[in-house]
């Protein structure tokens, strides 16, 4: 048992920092929440200008510990979040480089990597949001095309998306998670309309996606037919497994700001709220261990993080959620002004216990898939 | 980085676990319960030899000369099995009290917290006792004395430690202070892997309108936020094990404390009225852990070190 790196990837973890001093400074300053297509160029251009210095495929290739390193460093320095290319680098990618063709890979993974298609993600369904396999967008076979009618929701970078992972019923009349398929959609073909959904925190965040007769080649499907819901628990694992390392050290920060905060407005003076800072120290500490435990496991057996993503998550999204409340306490007033970056911080963790599957989801999955309790109701 | 168990400590916890099966069964529980107060000193040997109190005592020294991390997995399989005695005074005096490291000598420690654990039935006893008055206690595995008002704080912790006989600083270069607050945490984790086994094996079997009550999701849910809390508290031990470092000390407490105090009530939960009767094993867990969490280095005490470091600018 030890947290020590090795010496390779020690001079990995120099050889990022400077980099990252030296290019930081010469960044555009960062669009408006609202600016998509400023938020897609900024993004995109900080994905190419990762693939100019040779780091863009730190997520596929590098080693789990490499990976850690690298979302630890560029937290830290505060370099540019995945953003837009969240969905290209962490879920189509990962998806398509394990289950897709020879072709397919040539054809969708460059412009992941060299910054040049973004991509959003056609999972959820207005009424099949945690309950996945209940999914009713339908595509029908029209020669060497699926047409595809439905509707998709919460689907973030909708506007700002080349391409959506979409997951559609190819048969209706087979078991639940059966009939389903994995398909790659062009977000210009024609049936698509995309309407922004205002989240609470007053942006548009996320996307209505609407399907009418939508034809996606047949040579988009990635796995066979029908066999999509095993494509996509492969995709689901890497998002419950890595997709938090960069937030977990974001929250550490905050949590030291918070507390130099409370130092200078007088607040650290109630012992009630430094004993809750404290705790909430323990937490994030905790969950940073937590993080190098599941990566040195996934090192050490080679395979896609496992269902402990789930406690991970359980505990992550709630700590999130008391960082931000405990942030209020310390800003008294001022927790009230939208202009306050954590008061927006605030607002937004509200969604850390709903996406990505429900804190209730993912108590089942501990539940039933580690525990082995019986099937629940 | 290779952050998880390696296969000597592996096998040093499932030697310590059968160990443990072997000589301190259920059966060997219910006695001890029936006879509150009296020390096993058979056992107690049978643990002196197997190296439990000299495991990081140097091997110059008599010891096993292994460190903080394989301490850590002895005292959570202690604590799993709810393993009566000053288990942790003992083995802190192993290489400065003649006897505590082949167990043939029990010591008691008045260090801090404001109790002692175990006097009556010590042969030594570490740090100042004077006015120690016998309470009758909550948990019927550990007697306790209640030391004169004052002598608990933080302060008096410094004033007894520096009373101790012999070096303050173990050899294994690991302050006795900082260690006895992670194998603290470390028996704080194996119970309350223990109450998460219970009570999982509880929901599988027992039967309540015609299914298995782990089939509801009130019952799955409350099982599901004991493991989470169990590989929270583990991870932050082992770490804290690995580094030594105070504030990873103070976080694996605050963390363990939780998971033993809140596992051991909710295994009580999931256990219905059975859970309140004496035969069932659950209340001896959550009286233990109640007794651990007075221990020094508790929550106020963790809870401020945490928070200093976030000011400190060191975390």
């Amino acid at each position: 048992m030890n947290l020590t790196y090795t010496p390779e990837e020690e001079d990995f973890r120099a050889r990022l920092r400077e980099w990252l001093g030296k290019v930081l400074p010469t960044l555009p300053a960062k669009p408006s929440p609202d600016d998509w297509p400023g938020r897609r160029a900024y993004d995109l251009g900080w994905q190419r200008t990762l693939y100019d210095a040779g780091y863009a495929d730190v997520h596929w290739d590098a080693s789990p510990t490499v990976r850690l390193i690298f979302l630890e460093e560029t937290e830290k320095a505060g370099a540019p979040y995945v953003g837009a290319n969240f969905v290209g680098l962490l879920h189509a990618g990962p998806t398509i480089a394990a289950e897709g063709t020879p072709a397919q890979r040539e054809r969708w993974l460059p412009p992941i990597l060299r910054g040049e298609e973004a991509w959003c993600q056609g999972f959820s369904e207005p009424d099949a949001g945690s309950d996945l396999a209940s999914l009713r967008t339908r595509a029908r076979r029209d020669g060497d095309h699926y047409l595809v009618s439905g509707s998709k929701i919460w689907t973030s970078h909708a506007e700002a998306a080349d391409w959506c992972e979409l997951l559609v019923r190819t048969d209706p009349r087979a078991p639940r998670h059966g009939g389903i398929t994995w398909l790659a959609m062009p977000m210009d073909a024609p049936g698509v309309t995309v309407r922004p959904l205002r989240t609470l925190a007053g942006s548009a965040e996320f996307a209505e996606v609407f399907l009418d007769d939508v034809p996606v080649p047949v040579a988009n499907r990635v796995g066979e037919e029908n066999d999509g819901w095993r494509v996509t628990m492969v995709t689901l694992s890497f998002e419950r497994g890595t997709a938090f390392v960069g937030e977990v050290v974001a929250c550490r920060r905050v949590l030291g700001e918070l507390a130099r905060e409370a130092r200078s407005n007088g607040r650290w003076d109630d012992p009630a709220l430094r004993r809750r800072l404290g705790r909430l120290n323990a937490d994030f500490l905790a969950l940073w261990r937590l993080t190098q435990w599941n990566v040195s496991e996934a090192q050490a057996t080679g395979g896609v993080p496992g269902v402990g993503g789930s406690v991970f998550k359980l505990r992550y999204s709630h700590a999130r959620q008391e960082l931000y409340d405990a942030a209020a306490d310390v800003l008294g007033p001022d927790a009230l002004d939208l202009g306050r970056p954590w008061t927006l911080d605030r607002l937004s963790s509200l969604s850390y216990t709903i996406a990505a599957g429900t804190s209730q989801i993912q108590r089942n999955i501990v539940a039933e898939r580690i525990l082995g309790l019986p099937k629940g109701r | 980085m290779r952050f998880q168990l390696t296969e000597d400590q592996r096998a040093l916890r499932d030697g310590v676990r059968q160990l443990l099966a072997r000589r301190f069964d259920a059966d060997a529980l219910r006695a001890a319960v029936r006879r509150p107060g009296r020390l096993d000193r058979a056992l107690w040997r049978e643990l002196g030899a197997a190296g439990f109190f000299a495991l990081r005592l140097p091997e110059a020294d008599g010891g096993v000369g292994l460190g903080l991390p394989e301490a850590v997995l002895a005292f959570e399989e202690a604590g799993r099995a709810l393993l009566p005695g000053p288990l942790l005074a003992t083995h802190l005096a192993a290489g400065a009290v003649p006897g505590a490291a082949d167990g043939s000598v029990v010591v008691a420690a008045a260090g801090g917290g404001g109790t002692v654990e175990w006097l009556a039935e010590a042969d030594v006893v570490r740090g100042d006792a004077t006015g120690a008055v016998e309470l009758r206690s909550v948990d019927p595995l550990t007697p306790l004395h209640r030391l004169p008002r004052g002598s608990g704080s933080a302060a008096a912790d410094e004033r007894a430690a520096a009373r101790v006989p012999g070096p303050y600083t173990s050899p294994t270069g690991v302050p006795d202070a900082s260690a006895a607050v992670l194998l603290t945490a470390a028996e704080q984790l194996g119970s309350a892997v223990r109450t998460c086994e219970l009570a999982v094996q509880h929901a599988r079997t027992r039967e309540q309108f015609g299914r298995p009550i782990g089939a509801f999701q009130a019952v799955q849910h409350l099982c599901a936020g004991m493991l989470v809390r169990v590989e929270v508290a583990r991870v932050a031990v082992y770490a804290a094990a690995v580094t030594a470092d105070p504030v990873d000390v103070a976080a694996a407490r605050l963390l363990a404390d939780e998971a033993a105090v809140r596992g051991a009530r909710d295994c009580l939960q999931v256990h219905g009225g059975m859970g309140f009767t004496w035969e069932a094993e659950v209340h001896l867990h959550l009286k233990r852990a109640w007794v651990r969490t007075h221990r020094t280095g508790g929550a106020t005490e963790s809870e401020e070190m945490l928070a200093d470091a976030l000011t400190a600018g060191t975390r």
